[in-house]
Formats: structure tokens, sequence, C-alpha cells
């Protein structure tokens, strides 16, 4: 053996949002984490925006980066329980998204909020299903028509039959994007706001995983950054690639970092209406070369403007 | 008091008193009422006559103030419950949740997903299913309609997001077994489903409110009871603490507006 052996390094998991979508390809299924239009992987979402990228399979607890991405033509099938900007006293429906779904521009497979979190469960841990009554006597297999059921091998409650239940197929992912509040150069990460949501179900659900933070630190800090060593909830088995985003959600909130920006959300969802808001509105903010080209536009606004 | 109780109710309290009464003997559950009303009257039955309801300050916690939505400073919190832990409440059988419902049927059956065209391409798209599937299936639900019409009320549901009785009888008594539809509460009145086959009945009309009113605002026949109650009034308690600690901001006035 050698005196000067050299052993080789941690891998350093940096990345560019550039570089993450360099290895996305068209036609894959890639899960969005966050819910609705709380701590979503925008940086990312913008990368592929101004991409060639097209035809991908959304599956998501869906905001404002479903109706994006529907507008702008990458979308051909979305997994969805619902696609909601999260405003207001009553919920508000997100204009792109219904325009694309109305159209029939994409195709979707429904499912009930807690199906999703059960076929990503079964795609990590690698079984081709889980039994669950969720489903049974809704019309959900209109829109989800290769959902199947199972009998149960076990006597039923009353010692007959085995029960007739659902059975949610794992949902597998070609590759998985969420965004935490901090993480290190290894990808481990952390969240810090009031939900992890099913960021580490995608993460686990997924071939290539990726996530966008609002900063790197040191692995050693990670907990003192984060707070609490509970929050450390995704750890680096499960991420391939980190991008250092700063307000990488915007405009959706990453508490305790930021809130949404309800005037750019709002200008955002008053777009839909004719194809030449839309338009403008991607060419203004959506079309920036770089994220922070994006960052130093947003930070020139006047105050209070979108 | 000097002045009469019932010159100062408005249909709005009378519909939150409605709804806390959706929830009266379920003991120690999490009640999940979603919408300005439904929140505020899942408070009121919880600060008097169901002390043990658990309760969620909208996010991700479960809270113990009696206040409709306290600012995030003033929340006691009794513990975490993101939607992780949501979910195993909800397959657990331990909660009661009151949601909106864009169509409901005499049977129950909630549509919020999409209205005409066909399930792969509706007309108008809505919020899609959400979790009202594994909601019915699993747990005590109830639905609060705070604009009552003939399009809400319908003969049959464009698809079937929540389980209605007819659907839940389908399936059996086994799957079936913790199917619970208890009420429908509008701006109008209180609806059930205490009759032989599950259809829709009168329970009671809010103070003011006719028969006749609630029948040409309804798609598909009601079951109409000999006498129709009318619905109760808050206590002079239940009404101090509607106006004083629960929501004195008056939002649920924004929900259910008082027409002179």
């Amino acid at each position: 053996m050698s005196e000067t052996e050299t052993y080789p390094a941690p891998k350093d998991k940096r990345l560019t949002e550039d570089e993450v979508v360099a290895q996305l390809r068209s036609g894959m299924t890639i899960g969005i984490g966050g819910w609705g239009s709380r701590r979503k992987p925008m940086s990312i979402v913008r990368a592929i925006l101004r991409s060639d990228l097209t035809d991908l399979r959304l599956v998501t607890y869906g905001g404002p980066e479903v109706g994006m991405l529907c507008a702008a033509a990458k979308v051909s099938h979305l997994t969805f329980a619902f696609v909601s900007p999260d405003v207001g006293p009553a919920a508000v429906l997100e204009p792109h998204f219904r325009a694309a779904r109305q159209s029939g521009a994409i195709g979707c497979t429904e499912v009930d909020e807690g199906m999703l979190l059960l076929g990503l469960q079964a795609a990590a841990w690698r079984v081709p299903f889980i039994p669950t009554r969720v489903g049974l006597g809704s019309d959900l297999h209109l829109v989800n028509p290769a959902l199947k059921t199972v009998t149960s091998p076990y006597p039923g409650p009353d010692g007959g039959d085995g029960e007739e239940l659902i059975a949610q197929p794992a949902i597998h992912l070609d590759a998985a994007i969420c965004h935490l509040n901090v993480a290190d150069e290894r990808g481990n990460a952390a969240f810090c706001g009031p939900d992890l949501y099913f960021d580490d179900l995608l993460l686990q659900a997924a071939a290539q995983r990726f996530i966008s933070t609002e900063r790197i630190v040191a692995s050693g800090d990670l907990v003192d950054a984060a707070g609490d060593i509970t929050r450390l909830r995704i750890n680096r088995l499960f991420v391939d690639g980190v991008v250092e985003a700063p307000n990488g959600a915007h405009p959706t909130s990453c508490e305790p970092e930021y809130g949404r920006d309800e005037a750019f959300q709002k200008a955002y969802l008053g777009t839909a209406k004719e194809a030449e808001a839309w338009d403008g509105f991607r060419s203004e903010w959506l079309s920036f070369p770089t994220e922070a080209d994006y960052q130093a536009a947003l930070a020139a606004r006047p105050t209070g403007d979108a | 008091m000097a002045t009469d109780l019932s010159d100062l109710v408005t249909r709005a309290d009378v519909c939150a008193v409605a709804v806390a009464d959706c929830f009266r003997g379920d003991g120690e559950i999490l009640a999940n009422p979603i919408g300005t009303i439904p929140m505020i009257g899942g408070r009121l039955a919880r600060a008097t006559w169901e002390p043990d309801l658990v309760m969620t300050d909208g996010e991700a916690a479960l809270i113990a103030n009696d206040e409709a939505v306290p600012a995030v400073a003033d929340r006691r919190y009794e513990t975490y419950n993101p939607y992780r832990t949501m979910f195993d409440v909800v397959w657990s059988g331990r909660r009661h949740v009151m949601m909106g419902a864009t169509q409901v049927d005499r049977f129950g059956n909630q549509n919020i997903a999409g209205l005409g065209g066909t399930p792969q391409q509706p007309r108008t798209q809505l919020l899609g299913f959400r979790g009202a599937p594994g909601n019915t299936i699993n747990d005590t639900t109830s639905y609060w309609v705070p604009q009552h019409g003939p399009r809400v009320f319908v003969e049959s549901v464009d698809i079937v997001t929540g389980v209605g009785y007819d659907r839940a009888a389908a399936l059996g008594p086994e799957a079936s077994r913790f199917h619970e539809i208890r009420r429908v509460v509008s701006n109008l009145g209180v609806f059930d489903f205490e009759t032989p086959d599950h259809a829709m009945r009168i329970r009671s009309l809010h103070p003011g409110v006719t028969v006749d009113e609630v029948v040409a605002a309804t798609g598909f026949e009601l079951v109409i009871p000999e006498e129709v109650p009318t619905s109760r009034l808050p206590t002079s308690d239940e009404f101090r603490l509607l106006t004083e600690v629960i929501d004195p901001k008056n939002t649920r006035l924004r929900e259910v507006p008082q027409s002179e």
C-alpha cells in the first residue's frame, strides 16, 4: 500500500437549475414537492419553462407551477387531487390549469389526496400497491380508469370473506424536485416551516432526486440552521442534486423565510383570460436567462408592485 | 338582557349554531369544519357542550383557542398535525369533517371536481377530488352550503367525489361501515338523512324561511316532515361567545349576509 494513498472525496452535489434541467428529458414523469402555493421549487420550474423540455407528466399537490407549465404547453399529463393557488377564504381555482383541462390539452389521472400519499409510499417501499378504503363508492374510477380493487386474503370483520379494497398502485417518478429551507452540499436538508408535506416521499419514489434550498450550510451546522434535529427530514440517500436558490420558491411561500407574494400571484392568475396577457407575463417574468436575473428583476420592483 | 335576543340574532348566527349542533355527541374526535361559518360553529360546539373536540388552526397544528382564526402569536398549541398526521386521523375514523359542495344530491353525494362535459374533459373544472373520497368512506361527514340553490342541490351530481348513502349501500355493510353523512347546513335550513332510504329531509328551517322557498331552491324532492321545525336560536351564552369571543369581527356576516 502506498503511503500516499488518496481517498475519494465525498460527493459535492451542488448544481445550478439549468444543470438539473439538463438531466431531465421530455416525456418524464416528474414529482413536484410542496402543497398548493406553498414551498414549490419554482426556480427549477422556471428553468424548465425556459428549456426545450416538453410532454412532461406531472405528479403533485398542485399550485401555480402546474398552471405555468400547462400554459407554456410543457405538460401532457397530470396526476392530481387538486390544483389550488391557496388564496382567499374559499378556495380559488387555478385558471391556467382549468383551461388546459377543459380544452383537453392535458390528460389527467385524478386521485384523493391520501391516495397520492399511498402511491408514492408504495413506490418508495418498492411494493406494487397499498390497499385502502379510500375511493370506494366514489366516481374516481371514471377519472382514474386504471384503478383496481383487491380482495383481502384475511377474513372480513364479520369473520366471512375478506374485504374488497382499492389497490392504490405505486406512483413511480422519473424525477422529483422539492424546495427545502436549508441543506448541505451532500443533499441533507431540513424544512423549517409548518409542514414537510410529502417531499420526503416524492424524493423516495423517484429515480432522480433534486432539491433546491434557500441556503447551503456546512453539514455540521444543519441542526443549528434548522433549529432542531427533528426538522432534518430529507437525507442524502434520496438526493442526487442540490441547488442553492435564495427566494427560490417565489412566488409561493417558504415559511418562515417568506410568505406568498400575493400581488405577484394575483398578477399571474390574471393572465389566463387572453393569450396576450399570458405571453406578456411569460416574456416579462419567465424568460430570464438565469434565476439570478429573475431575482434581480424582482428586487428592482417598486415597492408594492407586482 | 334588556333587548330581546331574537332581535339581535342574524341568519349567520343561526347557521353557526346549526353547524355547532352537527358536532353534538362527537366527544373526543377531530372536528374539522372547513369554511368561515363552519369553523365558527365548530369552535362554538367546543367552547360549550363538546369540550373534548380537537380542532385545527387551518394549517399544521391542533389548537385550543376559542377564536375562529387566532393570530399566529395567539395560538395555544395542543399538538402538531401536519398533513401526514391528518391522513392518519382520517383513516383512523377519529374525525368529523364538514366540507363544502358545489353539488349535493338527495342521498348526500357531493361533487367538488367538475361540471358538465365528460369526466376526463369537464366543461368547468373545479378543485378536484381533494380528500372527499377518503373522508366520506372513513368518517362522519357533513356539508355546508352558504348559498342554497337548485344548481347546488341537484337531482344527480355530475361526478361523485364524496360518497352518498345510495353509493354506500351499494358497497354493502362491510365497506360502508364507517360511512355517515350527518347533516347538510345551508343558509336556508338544516337537512339530514334520517329517513328509511336515507333521502335528504328537512330537519329544520331557519327563522323566516318557508317550505316553499326551500322547495323552489332545491333541484330534487326533499322529504318534508309534517311539522317542520324552526332552527333554534343561539342561547344568550352562545350568542355572547359568537359575538365577543369566537368571531368578534363578524366574518360570518360576510359569508351569510343579513337581508333586511
